[in-house]
């Protein structure tokens, strides 16, 4: 159950973390030419992906596993 | 013509892909709508991007960025990266699992099956398949107006629309689903690679942004662009709520029932946010160096800013490149017109008989008939609405929010054991109202939109910020429509399903069972 509550708050952190309305009205340049809102939301892409990492390590349902492996696959993969 | 010939390069490849998806293919149905659920994770992961990108992605983002600014990559895409993965983990997986185990091949099937219903299930196709139709007609437009503005007019819009008709329909025909997914895969490698060698080419050309950039910092008109200053908060809030749409387009949904295996959903989800990453970052970055390297331009002419860019800064074979990668997002239509043919032949040929009647060849045949038909009649349209584009991408917008906010519906069928077709049936009725009420004012309003960087204008002024006028969209107290149609969706599924008889134990049972699909 705890973790169950874990992922949510990182799920609704990821929600909030998206706003950054502290990043408004910064104009400023990191490394000089990329714009630090930008940059920012470049670097939460990234986290997205780490997030998602995380869901399918610790949230994945065993369940479609069990799917996968109860059904007859066709025989190519395209 | 070097550009044109590139591009002609291209489509020939995507028709080739076509052509040899049909000679592995079965003849049966499954295979053909859904290449008999076999998309290994690699070609699943790409294809399900690129079928989801458009050619907004590249030139309507930089051409938004270029008035707006940097905030349009965390009001559209950084969303996106969070959103669409999430979505893809809690439904797409769920409409695969039960795709896998009940034959269900469209969403609409899943629906008629888990609520028991006949009709609704019909109108939520309907409403689902007209909100398609206007993707449709934009990607056949998109094809004519790419090939006549890359040849220098040597290819007229006709032709170039009917070239590009034409090889979609002919891929689609003979491919199907594989076809469609090898095409997509192609497609998406081609557009991921483009962004980052133009912003290469053109950074070296321009002796790197840092100079763009100060330049732009120093300009108090531009200076903004590097904010998010000319993106109002509860705007940028409201667009978070958008990328729900996504699971409910019809040809993502069908697609996410193509994969061989679960796992193919683990790499989809965390390579997800790095692709949008890789297409949206160089489109946004150009559009605002754009600002200073192309001043002036307005609303319609910004979309064309990367050519621009591309042709003063590089070698003229990138600017074909480019078109090439322009035509891979706008044949993004290749999905669209799938999925209607699917849809067609699965929730109304086959379930009213269809099938049965005449069997599993015939049903794979109109689906072929029904590709060819529905991209004869778009063509045809492309032709005769030519200069009315504007109203197909408007219509575009409004479909991406009826989409999201039919997303609850979704969720409760899914994971609400009591949820009811009425219910449903209340959601989808309140979306369509709400669509046209906002469709209504945006038109209503259309004289008093205020010109980029002009504030809101009240619509009524006796109701006061209740409807206030943006310079492309009408709000409800500043925040999107979208926002209020999906907690209206999400009430009233509620609420008349709490009211309602809840479908049969044996229906419930077959979708929860003691062991529950549940996270």
């Amino acid at each position: 159950m705890s973790k169950k509550i874990f992922l949510t708050a990182l799920v609704l952190a990821g929600f909030f973390l998206h706003q950054d309305f502290w990043n408004w009205d910064n104009g400023d340049l990191l490394f000089g030419f990329l714009p630090v809102g930008l940059a920012y939301h470049a670097a939460y892409s990234i986290a997205a992906a780490g997030l998602m990492a995380v869901l399918v390590k610790f949230a994945w349902p065993a369940e479609l596993d069990r799917i996968e492996s109860d059904s007859k696959g066709p025989s190519s993969e395209s | 013509m070097i550009p044109a010939y590139i591009v002609f390069g291209y489509l020939a490849v995507v028709l080739y892909l076509g052509i040899f998806a049909f000679r592995r293919s079965k003849n049966s149905g499954e295979d053909y709508f859904l290449a008999s659920r076999s998309l290994g994770q690699y070609v699943f992961v790409f294809a399900l991007f690129g079928t989801n990108m458009t050619a907004f992605s590249i030139l309507g983002a930089s051409g938004l960025a270029y008035h707006r600014g940097i905030g349009v990559f965390g009001m559209l895409a950084s969303a996106s990266a969070f959103v669409i993965p999430l979505t893809i983990f809690f439904i797409g997986t769920r409409l695969w699992a039960y795709g896998k185990q009940f034959g269900h091949v469209t969403q609409v099937q899943f629906l008629r099956d888990r609520w028991e219903c006949s009709h609704i299930g019909t109108l939520i196709f309907a409403l689902t398949a007209v909100m398609l139709v206007p993707y449709i007609i934009i990607g056949v437009m998109g094809g004519g107006q790419t090939l006549q503005a890359i040849s220098d007019g040597r290819i007229p819009y006709w032709a170039g629309g009917g070239l590009v008709a034409l090889v979609v329909m002919s891929y689609v025909f003979f491919g199907g689903m594989r076809g469609t997914a090898w095409a997509n895969t192609f497609q998406t490698l081609m557009f991921l690679c483009f962004g980052a060698i133009a912003i290469t080419l053109i950074g070296k050309s321009l002796g790197g942004f840092d100079q763009v950039m100060e330049r732009l910092s120093a300009n108090e008109t531009t200076a903004p662009l590097l904010t998010r200053q000319r993106i109002p908060t509860r705007e940028f809030f409201s667009y978070a709520f958008i990328p729900l749409s996504s699971i409910m387009f019809p040809h993502v949904a069908i697609m996410c029932m193509t994969a061989k295996k679960a796992s193919a959903f683990k790499k989809t989800v965390i390579f997800y946010p790095i692709c949008i990453l890789l297409l949206w970052l160089p489109s946004v970055f150009l559009g605002v160096v754009a600002a200073d390297s192309i001043p002036g331009l307005k609303p319609g002419e910004s979309d064309g800013v990367i050519l621009r860019l591309l042709t003063a800064n590089t070698e003229v074979w990138l600017a074909g490149t480019l078109g090439a990668a322009i035509m891979a997002c706008v044949m993004a239509s290749d999905s669209q017109i799938l999925a209607l043919g699917t849809m067609f032949t699965e929730d109304v040929f086959a379930y009213y008989g269809g099938k049965k009647r005449f069997g599993e060849k015939a049903q794979v045949w109109t689906g072929r008939a029904f590709v060819v038909g529905v991209t004869v009649v778009a063509f045809f349209i492309a032709l005769e609405l030519k200069d009315k584009a504007g109203i197909f991408e408007l219509a575009i917008r409004f479909a991406f929010t009826g989409y999201a906010a039919l997303a609850p519906v979704m969720v409760a069928a899914l994971y609400w054991k009591r949820s009811t077709k009425w219910g449903a049936l209340a959601a989808v009725i309140w979306v369509i109202v709400t669509m046209a009420g906002s469709w209504y004012l945006h038109n209503y309003s259309a004289d008093l939109a205020p010109k980029p960087g002009q504030p809101p204008v009240q619509i009524f002024p006796a109701l006061g910020d209740l409807f206030l006028r943006t310079g492309g969209s009408v709000t409800i107290y500043g925040y999107l429509p979208v926002l209020f149609m999906c907690l209206g969706s999400t009430v009233l599924m509620i609420l008349v399903s709490l009211l309602t008889p809840p479908p049969s134990t044996a229906t419930i049972k077959k979708y929860f069972p003691d062991k529950p699909i549940a996270v």
